[in-house]
């Protein structure tokens, strides 16, 4: 195949090798943590930007897979007694599958009309969830200690959860360079611009929405189960946070919207940001003022984010920025 | 049975205009300028902590005070139309939801500073009347009646005002409007300071009754989506006869079932119309 050739392909991958090798190398756990929540930012920033970037819909429920598919995983493993392997699989596909039924119905809105819709599900979610007694209703489900075991101790647990984030952050970029890349993904783009002639142009776009939508459901699933065990609890106001959501559009949108370069920017920058200025004393009261600022100038200034901008502004940077 | 349902019923209607009214703030600025205000949450946040401070601080009465945050939040939604919305006013739908995002933002993390997290609340009373097995509180009562109030002076200025009628004119056409003479941004501009204005006077009535934090605006900004789209995106009074709908639900369903299943049901009911009848109950229109 003729991307694997591209510096667009290797620059994103070879970024995330990096910033994944980092804790590895220096065995240091907390280095590995602060990883861990930049990784879970890409994985959310970068498959909520097939459907936000690629496709053009704005989703305000892109959390609620993180949290089906964290309260799927988490069923199975602290009811069912399956393994995180198993699990995975079906914290993505569970997500995979709702997102499907909701697409079939709720895509058929367009533009403001689907955002609305999207912020109900996320919302009629996490009151299902907090009321529905298997899943442990408003206190949340535990995992009992004894389950890391199987994976040689709770301390190998949480570097074999850290290797699986970075197998899923891997996989969600290339999933999303693919994408961008093929006969589906320039479709989607076209919807992006403009659907009725894209649908003149033979692009079945009911159905390529929802496929979108399908594919950007199933990695948060999978991350949330893997957030969720390390934690070894989960509860339904963490699973499901609106805020996050936004927080994830946010990120999209400060690394650039439609690249697969810029969500993996914005995601770690973000995650980064936010971090610095909660334990700067200046800034912790008023942290949510500075964020609000700064998006507030890239949507009035920079609306492109930061790789569409440097893309607009170096147009021989074009080949290695996508 | 009829002896619980009937209170309640009461209650939730009482409390159903006031939360018409906070969506119809919602209501009127999506339907003049296309925009969904993210910020609707905290300036109804805003309105509480005003109404506070005008009572506690000035010692005002609280309906007087209400004057007070109604201007206060006319002039805000002006300042943040200019700031945040015009320069996005004519890109994707994105850009606007994220512009009022920031405001929404910075608006909550300022009052984080300043209030804490912590809960308030008005200290005021009116009394309350029995009639048979319903007990009426006069401050819901009065907060009721002037949601109405607040309605008829808004029906008033957009039909019978040239301000309001110049706000319908670029609700329909702002090119068409502009070319008429109309200057289509400073009405626009209004347009958001009227919308924010409402959410504020909200605010303040619940202040009356409920206690508060500044975060406590994030529930009143979900049920005003519902109450929008129930009545139509765009339609103030069916925005009304919208939160009449929920206050009822909210009213009546704890007597039924637990007072958590209230928010799945109310959602359920508002994916499920934005599905089937994405217009809105009543059709949209302005």
């Amino acid at each position: 195949m003729k991307i694997y050739t591209k510096p667009g392909f290797w620059l994103p991958i070879v970024l995330v090798a990096l910033v994944g090798l980092w804790p590895i190398i220096t065995d240091n756990a907390a280095n590995r943590e602060v990883v861990s929540s930049i990784l879970v930012s890409v994985v959310l920033a970068s498959s909520l930007n097939i459907l936000l970037g690629y496709t053009g819909y704005v989703s305000f429920g892109h959390i609620v897979f993180f949290g089906f598919g964290a309260y799927t995983g988490f069923y199975l493993m602290s009811v069912q007694g399956w393994s995180i392997y198993a699990a995975m699989i079906m914290a993505g596909l569970v997500p995979a599958f709702l997102a499907f039924l909701l697409g079939k119905a709720i895509l058929r809105l367009r533009g403001a009309y689907f955002a609305l819709a999207t912020i109900g599900v996320n919302e009629a979610a996490r009151a299902f969830i907090k009321n529905f007694e298997p899943m442990g209703g408003s206190v949340g489900m535990q995992l009992n200690f004894k389950i890391y075991n199987d994976y040689g101790g709770a301390a190998q647990a949480l570097w074999t959860t850290f290797y699986l984030m970075i197998a899923v952050t891997l996989a969600v970029i290339i999933v999303s360079y693919l994408v961008r890349f093929s006969k589906f993904g320039l479709g989607l783009m076209a919807i992006r611009e403009n659907e009725d002639a894209a649908e003149v142009m033979g692009v079945v776009a009911p159905d390529s929405k929802t496929w979108a939508y399908v594919i950007s459901a199933i990695f948060p699933g999978i991350v949330g189960l893997l957030f969720f065990f390390k934690n070894a609890t989960i509860l339904p106001g963490d699973a499901f946070r609106l805020h996050l959501s936004i927080e994830t559009i946010v990120m999209v949108m400060l690394g650039g919207a439609g690249t697969v370069l810029g969500p993996i920017l914005g995601g770690a920058g973000y995650q980064r940001l936010r971090g610095t200025l909660l334990v700067t004393p200046l800034f912790r009261n008023i942290q949510l003022v500075v964020a609000g600022v700064l998006l507030l100038i890239i949507i009035l200034f920079i609306p492109a984010g930061i790789v569409g901008w440097l893309r607009d502004r170096f147009p021989s940077l074009r080949r290695v920025l996508e | 049975m009829f002896d619980i349902l009937l209170p309640s019923l009461v209650d939730g209607l009482m409390i159903g205009f006031v939360y018409g009214l906070a969506a119809m703030g919602l209501s009127l600025i999506w339907g003049v300028m296309n925009v969904i205000n993210l910020a609707h949450g905290p300036i109804i946040a805003l309105g509480m902590f005003g109404l506070y401070l005008a009572f506690n601080t000035l010692g005002l009465n609280p309906y007087l005070a209400l004057i007070l945050v109604a201007l206060a939040g006319l002039l805000l939604g002006v300042l943040i139309y200019y700031v945040a919305v015009q320069r996005v006013l004519t890109a994707p739908h994105l850009s606007t939801l994220l512009a009022t995002f920031a405001v929404n933002m910075i608006l909550i993390g300022i009052g984080t500073a300043i209030f804490s997290v912590s809960p308030y609340n008005v200290d005021f009373s009116m009394g309350s009347m029995d009639f048979g097995p319903v007990r009426v509180l006069w401050t819901r009562v009065a907060a009721a009646l002037a949601a109405l109030i607040a309605t008829g002076l808004l029906y008033a200025f957009l039909f019978r005002t040239r301000q309001g009628k110049n706000i319908r004119a670029v609700a329909n056409n702002r090119v068409a409007a502009e070319l008429m003479g109309i200057p289509s941004s400073r009405v626009l501009a209004l347009s958001f300071g009227i919308g924010t204005m409402l959410a504020a006077t909200a605010g303040g009535l619940i202040a009356t009754f409920f206690p508060f934090t500044i975060l406590a605006g994030g529930g009143y900004e979900l049920r005003s989506f519902v109450i929008v789209v129930l009545g139509g995106l765009g339609n103030p009074l069916g925005a009304l006869v919208g939160g009449l709908i929920l206050g009822m639900l909210e009213g009546v369903i704890p007597v039924f079932m637990q007072t958590s299943w209230v928010p799945v049901i109310e959602f359920a009911l508002f994916v499920f119309i934005i599905i089937i009848r994405p217009s809105g109950l009543l059709g949209s229109r302005v």
